[in-house]
């Protein structure tokens, strides 16, 4: 497959990164100047930048299940001014479209990181991580179509890049939610992210594992609930869709473009071989 | 006095691609099992560095159809381009690598991570429990008879493994072989002796929180080389992660594993659940 177009971006091919699964600047410390050259993705997109710094969850973070494994991260991240200053330019000499990814718990935090992103013309195009609490109304606003379609009523008009609104599968019908997202404004949206799971203690097991108790499984394990809820996206709405979850070869990405996917992404095989992506696109062409 | 060792813990990066290698050999030393694989094309990793190893053809639908993600392993030996390995079983991942018999497709990532690294003007401790020996063998024959080494087992067929490092003293719990106790004992007695010491340490969470305590109370460096589950090895996942004394935390994939025992938060061991 050679040239993909989405949201009017040109890409080389289908195969991005999903957000969180790759670090650049770590991976040229472990890889060198190699990792760019052989750069596997056609766009990057970046972990979720939140307006301050965080720090992440406290260990331990990640447990390996059947065909997969739970993480619960927590979104660790140098806020929206250290992401802008350190990391955009690092990531700018990639060559490749930037998407940059950002979550916030009001309509007026996820204004304010609209208004620092939209004016860098590094950045090709904006994915806004919902899966978190309104802290006003303490709903999950990527869980609720009232909720999302308030969000991006208030925030939309102050982006003029294109925007991907990134789904959450923890819900009963994503395609009411993909709806409610298009319906408010978005050009695009990417599913699934990671399902909500339980991690017990290899020696206690009522205990939980996770120092945040619960956490998102990803991996192979999911790919049969992410390829439904793709289908079921791609089928309710006329969005491009960036198809996620359990891709690890090239026969999984061909399954998610067959279930209405413009995009796949790669996320969770990258950890065991970095440059999965790149032989999944090649493979795909 | 620190032999070659490099000053950041490494000599150079890693290839980005995973590698097939072909196991050359699998050998039992005591309670623990040891592979080798020749990486020709691999550069040369320095004591305390790591690959993710999982096997080519066999990985995933054993157990709970585990394992999945490949396995943080310390190499123990590298010699003209041959990778060694010490292994023990102690759940389904280093359970198929155990069994890894000769001829069977290897795939490994790195080196990875920092190792030890050089200090001048000191004397080198090397203290040692368990499988935290392995990465050792190589850190002592870099360091040779200049250093001084404190290993400790639970008994005598897991100590076997100590005539690896020769002139070694060994501790067991049982008492079978060398002192009945433990190594940071056996280091404290050297440390009382060794003003400029600098500790190098592997081995289960406890003991390392004993060579810290340690060394922290006689002022004398410590460079802990840490162990996490890791999904990635490559700063990617976020996964293993331990909290630092000056705040936030340190990826062990990509700032260690090795740290220096006074950087970490006095709450560290967290991490291991």
């Amino acid at each position: 497959m050679s040239q993909v177009e989405f949201c009017g971006i040109s890409l080389r091919h289908p195969v991005v990164n999903g957000s969180g699964t790759f670090d650049l600047m770590a991976a040229v410390q472990a890889f060198g100047e190699a990792i760019r050259e052989r750069f596997p993705f056609a766009a990057f997109v970046s972990k979720t930048i939140t307006l301050e710094p965080r720090a992440g969850n406290p260990p331990p973070r990640l447990y390996e299940t059947p065909a997969g494994m739970i993480n619960s991260i927590g979104l660790p991240g140098p806020g929206v001014a250290g992401y802008l200053e350190h990391d955009l330019p690092e990531l700018a000499r990639l060559g490749v479209p930037l998407f940059t990814n950002v979550m916030g718990s009001s309509a007026d935090e996820v204004g304010e990181l609209f208004d620092r992103v939209d004016t860098e013309a590094q950045i090709a195009a904006i994915e806004l991580n919902v899966s978190c609490p309104n802290v006003k109304t303490g709903l999950d606003i990527g869980s609720d179509p009232g909720e999302l379609e308030g969000l991006l009523g208030a925030v939309r008009p102050r982006l003029s890049k294109p925007l991907i609104v990134k789904l959450t599968p923890n819900v009963t019908d994503v395609a009411e939610i993909a709806r409610a997202a298009e319906s408010a404004g978005a050009d695009a949206v990417s599913l699934v992210n990671t399902l909500r799971a339980w991690a017990p203690h290899p020696e206690r097991p009522a205990e939980p594992w996770l120092g945040a108790v619960r956490g998102g499984l990803s991996g192979p394990a999911i790919r049969p609930v992410a390829l439904s809820q793709v289908e079921a996206v791609a089928s309710a709405t006329g969005l491009p869709v960036v198809g996620m979850g359990g891709i690890s070869r090239s026969e999984h990405a061909r399954q998610f473009l067959d279930a209405g996917a413009t995009l796949v992404a790669v996320g969770t095989e990258s950890f065991r071989d970095p440059l999965a992506a790149a032989s999944i696109a090649a493979a795909l062409s | 006095m620190s032999g070659g060792l490099p000053a950041e813990g490494r000599y150079g990066p890693a290839p980005p691609q995973r590698r097939r290698l072909t196991v050359a050999e699998r050998r039992e030393v005591g309670s623990y099992v040891v592979i080798a694989a020749d990486d020709p094309d691999g550069p040369c990793p320095a004591p305390g560095q790591f690959y993710m190893l999982a096997l080519a053809d066999r990985w995933g639908g054993g157990v709970d159809e585990r394992p999945y993600l490949p396995r943080a392993i310390s190499v123990m030996n590298a010699n003209e381009g041959r990778l060694e390995f010490m292994l023990e079983d102690v759940g389904p991942g280093s359970g198929e690598l155990c069994s890894a018999a000769p001829g069977e497709g290897l795939l490994v990532l790195g080196p990875l991570g920092r190792g030890f690294r050089a200090r001048e003007d000191c004397e080198p401790v090397v203290c040692a429990g368990g499988i935290g020996v392995a990465p050792m063998v190589m850190l002592a024959r870099m360091l040779g008879e200049g250093a001084h080494y404190a290993l400790g087992f639970r008994d005598g067929a897991h100590a076997e493994v100590s005539r690896l490092i020769p002139g070694a003293q060994v501790a067991t719990d049982d008492g079978s072989m060398g002192h009945r106790g433990n190594a940071v004992e056996l280091l404290a007695g050297m440390v009382e002796e060794l003003p400029d010491a600098e500790v190098y340490a592997c081995g289960p969470p406890a003991m390392l929180g004993a060579v810290r305590e340690l060394c922290l109370e006689r002022g004398v460096g410590s460079q802990l080389a840490l162990e996490s589950g890791m999904a990635c090895g490559f700063g990617a996942c976020y996964g293993c992660v331990v909290p630092m004394a000056a705040g936030g935390y340190s990826r062990l994939c990509v700032d260690g594993p090795v740290l220096d025992g006074g950087l970490l938060d006095d709450e560290w061991q967290v991490a291991y659940g």
